[in-house]
């Protein structure tokens, strides 16, 4: 793509120091943006007049084990006005939090919680950072490139304590 | 003066009309819900896990299993994502054929969500008209793909077959008498008192809420937001297909069942334009780094039985991205999210599962309202936990 999309002309005007990178491949754009300004970034996306990014259509985790700064969180955002796609991606260590985005848009709630159920990486200001698909009580994050895919413990039987 | 105090009470996971395994902790004012709490992950398989060790043909079957009343469309996302990550062209007559199994998948799904809804509710009778007409559509998916409920017929670069003789026959013998059927469901239900007294202003979800929740398919239109997927980001061809999108009013039980029925009836417009017009041509993209060949050339030929056997075992490496495909699936947004490091399997594979989202704001709709009334609501929006839990 050869023309810059206004989003992200907005976007580069306004947090012009927290863009780390504008990448677009198959015609789809990714923004990769500090971690301690996302939830400024999503406001602003979500508040601007000329945008409108109100829908949070998904937000998932991602392990890049074993490089450094471990985990990824991509947002994909979705504008009605302008019919557009954006995506966010941070960067985040294991064992740092990320604010919440969760009082921008509601569908962060549930995305969140998963996100940290599979991956463990944890947001702040989540009104309920529970495990959402795992019980309670369960070790691990399944979803992590060091968590065997056959589980860890899949040559003992799980007994629950009753 | 009695002492009065919220009563919590367990529905689910094992209730015959939460549609599947969820478990919902509802806090209790009398009738009325304080807190409703769902629980979900009781059908969690790892999918996305055991997506990371296969190959990219490998996790089409996988699909088929997530929302299982919609696998076609399931499939459809698939491999639609994978194919803008290799950039490929499918041809003409391979994408009509995924519209048209598409379709008719929806007409089966909300069939099965109809049926089941207003069992929910009380109405014994109407499934067993809705089960006759998914049943035809069951046969086709057999005689075409092979299989009912897991037909896995799509490939990555067109379809598994072309269609066998005599089924566009079927085919459009289907289309021609399911608006009647329509109008037979409608007869039952639509001015029913007490179909109406169990739906019209029940589970009222804003146009607001509805977005801001990330609700999608009929749930969000029938709140009255006129989007779907196939018109805002036309795939598969769907651009050259005349239909339209019904909307609802004000968001209710009432609202998304009235969209459903629109819904089915242009899913069977669809089908029949695909079925008029459906062109002539390759099913498949020629490509032979990517797509099995011929089965009858891999009995015959040595060079082809040789790419047969890479592309089964070894399958083949994509370039290196991240990409995004949706489609309109019976239930709203499906979305899957590939990140290829390069290799011959997905370095990460994220499903966006609609009924998860929609699920999401179920509390938002129920808070406040009657105990029966969450039985109604459940069914509205149209849940199917295997793509839930994943």
């Amino acid at each position: 793509m050869t023309e810059i999309h206004p989003a992200v002309k907005r976007l580069e005007e306004r947090f012009q120091t927290s863009i780390l990178e504008v990448k677009a491949f198959r015609g789809e754009i990714n923004i990769t943006v500090l971690k301690k300004d996302i939830y400024e970034i999503c406001q602003f996306l979500y508040t601007d007049p000329e945008l409108q990014y109100h829908m949070l259509t998904d937000l998932c985790g991602i392990d890049h084990f074993p490089q450094t700064p471990r985990f990824g969180v991509a947002y994909l955002l979705y504008s009605f006005r302008l019919n557009h796609r954006l995506r966010l991606k941070i960067r985040v260590g294991e064992g740092e939090p990320i604010l919440s985005v969760e009082s921008i848009w509601k569908a962060a709630n549930w995305l969140e919680r998963e996100a940290y159920d599979l991956f463990g990486i944890t947001f702040e200001n989540h009104p309920d950072l529970r495990r959402i698909l795992l019980w309670e009580g369960y070790e691990g994050h399944p979803l992590r490139k060091d968590f065997p895919v056959e589980g860890p413990d899949s040559d003992k039987p799980f007994i629950p304590e009753v | 003066m009695a002492e009065t105090r919220l009563m919590t009470i367990n529905m689910g996971p094992q209730h015959p009309a939460t549609h599947g395994v969820l478990r919902l902790v509802l806090e209790l004012d009398g009738e009325i819900i304080v807190k409703a709490v769902p629980h979900i992950g009781h059908l969690h398989r790892g999918v996305e896990k055991l997506a990371e060790s296969k190959t990219y043909h490998q996790v089409i079957p996988l699909t088929d299993r997530l929302d299982y009343t919609n696998a076609m469309g399931n499939n459809l996302a698939y491999v639609l994502a994978v194919e803008k990550l290799l950039g490929i062209d499918v041809p003409k007559r391979a994408q009509y054929l995924r519209v048209m199994m598409a379709e008719l998948q929806r007409i089966a799904a909300h069939l099965i969500w109809l049926g089941t809804h207003v069992l929910d509710i009380g109405a014994t009778t109407p499934i067993f008209y809705t089960f006759r007409e998914r049943e035809e559509v069951l046969r086709i998916f057999e005689e075409v793909a092979g299989g009912r409920l897991t037909p896995t017929y799509l490939r990555i670069g067109g379809v598994s077959k072309d269609l066998p003789d005599g089924i566009t026959e079927k085919i459009r013998t289907f289309v021609q008498t399911f608006p009647g059927h329509v109008r037979e469901y409608e007869t039952l239900l639509t001015q029913n008192v007490i179909w109406l007294k169990r739906t019209k202003e029940i589970g009222i979800f804003s146009k607001e809420d509805a977005i801001n929740w990330g609700v999608t398919g009929p749930t969000l239109r029938g709140s009255g937001v006129k989007w779907d997927v196939r018109k805002a980001f036309p795939y598969s061809s769907y651009e050259e297909f005349d239909f339209d999108i019904p909307v609802g009013t004000i968001g209710d039980v009432y609202d998304r069942y009235t969209v459903r029925l629109r819904e089915m009836e242009w899913s069977n417009a669809i089908v029949k334009q695909a079925l008029e017009r459906l062109p002539r041509g390759p099913i498949l993209a020629d490509d032979p780094r990517i797509v099995l060949p011929n089965k009858e050339m891999v009995l015959t030929d040595i060079a082809s039985l040789i790419r047969q056997f890479k592309i089964a075992s070894e399958g083949f490496t994509a370039p290196e991205g991240e990409v995004y495909e949706s489609v309109e699936a019976a239930k709203g947004e499906l979305g899957f999210y590939i990140i290829s490091d390069g290799s011959n399997h997905p370095f990460r594979l994220r499903i966006r599962p609609p009924s998860f989202l929609n699920l999401g704001a179920l509390p938002r709709m129920i808070e406040g309202s009657l105990i029966a009334d969450v039985i109604s609501t459940i069914g509205s929006i149209d849940i199917v936990l295997g793509e839930i839990d994943r």
